[in-house]
């Protein structure tokens, strides 16, 4: 089933981010709102100050992803001898024990997954705010995908979690986190936030506009 | 008196009628729903986003779904789901052990992201389908509906279970040669209810349920 595209432009159409309602907003401009009749969300036209927002997220997450790499995510102490591993550490650990499918997925959810989250969110703010009409298929399919892989990011605070409960009768060994997963779970959290508060319209209004 | 109102709501004069009107999510293009076959998908001509999913007695089913999965997180969160044998000792380990042990070890940021992604957002994100189709499904509406529905669709970011049973299996790798790790009886009703919220969400017709629930008469 194809949906039929309207003919007129709906430019003063809204749909309701809560409930997807459709409202007739009045005034022309950007962020005129009105309040959702269907279930009373505040209807925005665009996401307020969308850009700033993830502008502010993304630098956020990305000064925060270099102690989150650096600082030990984690610290055994065992019979006196203390051992701490940072999050490349543990993914060198597993791949040396030739567990390289599992050595792979950690490196690339905790590693390349918020790596790309940035790179990818960076490139579709500068290219909003370039005015650039180039490829918006692609370009919200890219948000569809930063939107889908950010939680995976995860996996690395609950391999720390459940090794601190698991390893924590204190006798033999004791598994502590460390300052890197602070850092990393502040990584995770930004650039989630920073997915929700872009907005993918925007994408569409330069090519809009562009086409005249 | 109850079994009447069943009828109703499975019948056809309530399903959402062809032609409604909707805003594509990413690229704002207006677009006429028009019927779309039980499995069908309606897309933006556009930009390629899904539009509309109708799902088959989405209403019963995400129910279903919405119960079992309150069943198996109780299980999961009542019985200890990994066991460590370590030169005689057994520890045994339930969910929130790992948030208490991070809160008292003075990582209270991390505890608290981890007990908002695996216990309170899979909770919240449980409750909220049976406190809103629920109801629904006796044909009765409640004050609040509209309100916790909304809260469903920002709580379901957060829910992270899937991501939860990574993180175990790759701990499991890595406790290897140190233990021996006995697997609980929560691990396995999490293994369940991962497909089982997936299925719930999937199966959950949104637009129908606002159509029922909305506040504008
Ligand atoms: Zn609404
Ligand atoms: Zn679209």
């Amino acid at each position: 089933m194809t949906p039929n595209s309207e003919t007129s432009r709906g430019e003063n159409l809204a749909s309701c981010h809560d409930c997807g309602f459709v409202v007739a907003l009045e005034g022309g401009a950007h962020h005129a709102a009105t309040h959702c009749p269907r279930c009373h969300a505040v209807v925005h036209r665009r996401k307020p100050d969308s850009l700033n927002r993830t502008w502010a997220l993304v630098i956020t997450a990305a000064m925060l992803y270099v102690p989150a790499n650096i600082f030990p995510v984690m610290r055994v102490i065992s019979m006196g001898k203390a051992q701490e591993d940072t999050i490349l550490s543990g993914a060198i650990y597993l791949l040396v024990h030739g567990m390289w499918p599992l050595a792979l997925i950690v490196f690339f959810a905790s590693v390349v997954v918020p790596l790309l989250k940035l790179i990818a969110l960076t490139f579709l703010l500068i290219s909003i705010q370039k005015g650039s009409s180039w490829r918006p298929v692609e370009r919200t399919k890219l948000y569809h995908v930063v939107e889908a892989v950010g939680r995976w990011s995860m996996t690395d605070i609950y391999v720390v979690t459940i090794l601190v409960a698991l390893v924590s009768l204190g006798n033999l060994a004791t598994i502590e986190a460390g300052l890197g997963a602070v850092y990393f779970a502040g990584v995770v959290v930004m650039t989630m936030l920073a997915a929700e508060s872009f907005d993918p319209r925007l994408i569409w209004d330069r090519v809009r506009e562009s086409n005249g | 008196m109850l079994d009447l109102n069943f009828k109703a709501l499975g019948s056809a004069e309530l399903s959402i009628p062809a032609g409604w009107l909707t805003l594509c999510h990413a690229c704002d293009l207006p677009s006429r729903v028009g019927n779309v076959p039980v499995g069908g998908t309606a897309r933006c001509p556009r930009c390629g986003s899904v539009l509309y999913k109708r799902v088959g007695d989405s209403l019963d089913r995400t129910l279903a779904f919405a119960l079992a999965g309150l069943f198996l997180f109780i299980a999961a969160n009542a019985f200890p789901f990994l066991a460590l044998k370590m030169q005689g000792n057994v520890t045994h380990t339930t969910l929130s052990t790992g948030v208490r042990s991070l809160y008292e070890q003075g990582s209270p940021i991390v505890a608290s992201l981890v007990l908002l992604t695996t216990i309170l957002a899979p909770l919240l994100q449980i409750s909220s389908l049976i406190f809103v189709l629920g109801p629904l499904r006796l044909g009765l509406r409640i004050p609040g509906q509209a309100r916790v529905f909304r809260v469903l669709r920002s709580v379901q970011a957060w829910s992270m279970m899937e991501v939860f049973i990574m993180g175990v299996l790759v701990s499991l790798v890595k406790l290897l040669d140190m233990a021996q790790i006995v697997p609980g009886l929560a691990l396995w009703s999490f293994v369940l209810l991962i497909p089982v919220l997936a299925a719930a969400s999937s199966s959950l017709d949104a637009e129908w349920v606002w159509r029922r629930i909305g506040l504008e008469e």
